[in-house]
């Protein structure tokens, strides 16, 4: 556990969570959240949790952003908020 | 001052998640698209469940899988060696408990879709209006 | 509404900062949470499961029986969106594309028109239809065996490196999910039905419970797998090892079934006859 790099990792899962909830087309939400859950993947993996690590990288990742690019598929991308 | 350094080092890190789970919370209660909605869920979910890792973390230990086999067979572990295991069997069963709820919200979402026409919340209730006075008894 | 919503996360932000302040350092290891049952699990789990991985001994074992209605939560939230979306039966009212497949020629059959039936030269494409890329497909035949091989190394070796039910689970379910990607949903539902996915819903929770049950018919409590030992000829302490094996093998099953079952639900709006 380095604290620096921790910082940074958390950091960046800021940056993809306020931005996945800011952006105004829900297709790129969908992707930003992906990348928001990967960050959280490696987040845990520094903090020693590789359990969680392992199952959010293929949940979270994985399977979730698929689940948000399908409804987002059969409804509409655009969003005005 | 070193006090208040040592408080900002030790916490920070608590005070990010914090961060995180106010980002979840307003985007649940503002954002008028569904789909928004449910992704401000899951970022509370996840900052929540970032919460629990932290506490369980532990300084100079490493991950729970312990050591095993002839050389290591030769002295218990001890606890101070390893992290906290038991944050991570709560939160790894609540993530993929986050998933099948999101499963059902998406669901929920595109029925929604499928009789209104759209996913903002303000149009939904301005089409639910009318129709309630239209079926009055 | 927006600022309301402002000072209200505001407020609830304030407050944990406010109750972090007297939280134990972060990394502590003389925090209360690292104090009470965790070294219980950390010094015995080997000795009690011969499971070095302690977080599947704790999962599956000492808390069983809480991950047992986990499952049973991932249960509900497959039937859940079964009964939410699905449209049983009733033919889409929209136009149906075919190609044909010598010729390239698409062929639009509006409602009530007849369908060329077990034609080889006639191919049923999506609405929205883009032409079908090499890449995409050969690259999706080589990837799904290996990463379905590679889940139920997951699923087994679980014990003894990160891994277990769940991400074994997932891992095939997103298997399946990328080869309904990369072909169409219809080859992937003549694959792997949707019959099926609800029957491997219940068969994985049956499982879970079924092993619970054995040791109850055993003698010992419900999930307390070193009774196990009697019929399979080994000690109480490898029984417990083998019971968390098998309840992971329902946990997988469940999770597999689940998440296909969910992406034919949301990817088709619940038709199931076009796909993403």
């Amino acid at each position: 556990m380095i604290w620096q790099i921790e910082f940074v990792v958390l950091v960046i899962v800021l940056i993809c969570g306020v931005a996945a909830v800011t952006v105004r087309d829900l297709l790129g939400a969908a992707v930003l959240f992906g990348a928001y859950s990967f960050m959280m993947c490696l987040l845990w993996a520094i903090m020693g949790a590789v359990d969680v690590a392992f199952t959010e990288a293929s949940v979270g990742a994985g399977v979730s952003t698929v689940l948000f690019v399908a409804a987002v598929f059969r409804t509409s991308r655009r969003t005005k908020d | 001052m070193e006090a208040l350094w040592e408080q900002i080092l030790t916490k920070a890190n608590y005070w990010m998640t914090i961060a995180l789970m106010m980002v979840g919370l307003y985007a649940m209660i503002t954002k008028r698209n569904l789909v928004k909605k449910i992704i401000g869920m899951n970022i509370l979910q996840t900052a929540v469940i970032l919460m629990f890792i932290s506490i369980g973390a532990k300084r100079g230990a490493t991950i729970p899988i312990l050591k095993h086999g002839d050389a290591a067979a030769a002295h218990a572990p001890r606890a101070v060696d390893y992290i906290n295991p038991l944050p991570h069997v709560l939160m790894l069963t609540a993530i993929v408990v986050a998933v099948s709820t999101l499963g059902v919200a998406l669901a929920l979402a595109v029925k929604i879709y499928q009789q209104n026409g759209t996913l903002d919340e303000a149009d939904i209730l301005a089409r639910q209006v009318p129709r309630s006075h239209e079926g009055g008894p | 509404m927006k600022t309301a919503a402002a000072l209200l996360v505001l407020l609830f932000g304030g407050l944990l900062v406010y109750a972090s302040l007297e939280f134990p350092a972060w990394g502590d290891p003389m925090a209360p949470a690292s104090r009470h049952v965790s070294p219980h699990y950390i010094e015995r789990s080997l000795a009690e499961t011969s499971v070095p991985n302690i977080v599947t001994a704790v999962l599956a074992d000492y808390r069983g029986y809480d991950t047992m209605f986990e499952t049973i939560v991932i249960f509900t939230a497959g039937v859940a969106c079964l009964f939410l979306l699905r449209i049983f039966g009733r033919r889409s009212s929209e136009s149906r594309l075919y190609r044909h497949l010598p010729t390239g020629i698409t062929l639009r059959i509006s409602r009530g028109g007849a369908v060329p039936l077990s034609s080889k030269e006639f191919e049923r494409i999506d609405l929205q239809w883009v032409p079908y890329s090499v890449v995409v497909r050969t690259t999706c035949r080589l990837i799904v065996p290996f990463s379905q091989l590679f889940a139920l190394y997951v699923i087994a070796h679980g014990h003894h490196s990160p891994g277990g039910g769940f991400q074994g689970g997932v891992i095939l379910g997103a298997s399946i999910i990328l080869f309904a990607i990369a072909n169409n949903l219809r080859a992937s539902l003549a694959w792997f039905s949707e019959k099926l996915a609800v029957l491997l819903c219940g068969l994985g929770v049956s499982i879970y419970v079924a092993t619970g049950a054995l040791s109850f018919l055993l003698g010992g409590n419900f999930l307390d797998y070193g009774t196990l030992s009697k019929p399979f000829a080994m000690g109480a302490v490898a029984a417990r090892s083998l019971g968390i094996l098998m309840v992971e093998i329902g946990v997988g099953i469940t999770v597999m079934a689940v998440m296909v079952h969910l992406y034919y639900g949301l990817a088709s709006a619940g038709r199931h006859d076009e796909g993403l």
